[in-house]
């Protein structure tokens, strides 16, 4: 049985309580580096975290890419869409294809 | 050309005739493969942008209704309010197997039935806002978690496909032409054994005849 992270600061995330998701509000990328290893670690199968947070760990957050849990997603937070989601499901169309050839138009 | 020196015998040329078989038959399947791969990803990744879009607008309108609830209330009450969630999400995974990649399957489950368990607040001090905003994210829930599920599989199958991809690659541009090269070298160099061994035996028999028999010299003698 898994449970549901999310991972962002505090204003972005706090809604998700109330789902029933557990929400961990951090904004220092150490610290949310570290949070984000402990939570991959166990019982959590799908972490959400906050696009902003997520583009100061991209590095660790590449780390669970090749492993089929937990899967790490990115939500757009309260100050806005940065686009990075959307980037991501880019970049894996062209490391499968070899070239955007979907949705390099839009 | 043979960047690897091959040892030119039959043994040997066995061994690359077997290896060239083996490489296209591995190469076809290979193939086979990332053509059937490539194609379901394609069809993924369409759902995954599709649902990816579908969140990240709700997100927004969930954020904004925050938002509006926020200002309609002092940030003390909707931190107490959200403090306690009456609800849980638990998530029941299992794995899929498509074209030789584990790509996961949640299924979730809530700790209780009720769908009003989302507000874990009593309603005299929250703004109604709050119960909207609140209601916005749920119904965005269930594609968050389906985006989850899409989203890793197509990580997954991307990076599988990659490798599938350069596999199949350094069997026809490597592998396969080195062992048709190395066959090609070992064929030539054993038939010019052979017929160099021939041809010295040929020569070895014209020299045994002609001590046996002394042809020159009875030529000489005749003419």
């Amino acid at each position: 049985m898994y449970k549901i992270a999310v991972l962002g600061d505090y204003d972005s995330i706090y809604g998700f309580a109330a789902l029933g998701l557990d929400t961990f509000p951090v904004t220092d990328p150490a610290e949310a580096a570290k949070e984000l290893h402990r939570l991959a670690g166990g019982e959590y199968a799908v972490i959400y975290i906050t696009e902003g947070l997520a583009a100061q760990i991209g590095h660790e957050i590449g780390k669970y890419k090749e492993q089929v849990l937990p899967s790490i997603i990115l939500i757009p937070g309260v100050s806005g869409n940065t686009g990075m989601g959307i980037e991501g499901v880019k970049k894996s169309v062209e490391q499968a294809v070899g070239s955007d050839i979907l949705f390099s138009e839009k | 050309m043979a960047s690897t020196q091959v040892t030119p015998t039959r043994m040997e040329l066995t061994r690359q005739k077997k290896k060239l078989v083996t490489a296209t038959r591995g190469h076809k399947l290979l193939k086979d493969k990332r053509d059937e791969l490539m194609r379901q990803f394609l069809e993924m990744v369409r759902e995954n942008m599709t649902l990816r879009e579908k969140v990240e607008a709700g997100i927004k309108s969930a954020n904004t209704n925050f938002v509006i609830a926020k200002a309609g209330m002092s940030e003390e009450i909707l931190r107490v309010a959200l403090m306690a969630p009456k609800q849980e999400v638990y998530l029941e995974t299992s794995t899929k197997n498509v074209m030789s990649v584990d790509i996961p399957v949640f299924e979730y489950k809530t700790r209780t039935a009720d769908t009003n368990d989302i507000y874990s607040y009593g309603f005299a001090f929250t703004s109604s806002d709050l119960d909207d905003a609140v209601k916005s994210l749920a119904d965005i829930l269930p594609d968050m978690l389906l985006l989850a599920e899409r989203e890793k599989a197509c990580q997954l199958m991307a990076s599988e496909i990659e490798k599938t991809r350069r596999r199949v690659n350094a069997l026809e541009h490597v592998i396969i032409p080195e062992a048709q090269r190395n066959i090609k070298y070992i064929t030539m160099k054993l038939d010019e054994n052979e017929r160099s061994s021939q041809i010295r035996l040929m020569k070895v028999k014209d020299m045994m005849l002609e001590e046996a028999h002394h042809y020159k010299e009875k030529q000489q003698a005749q003419a």
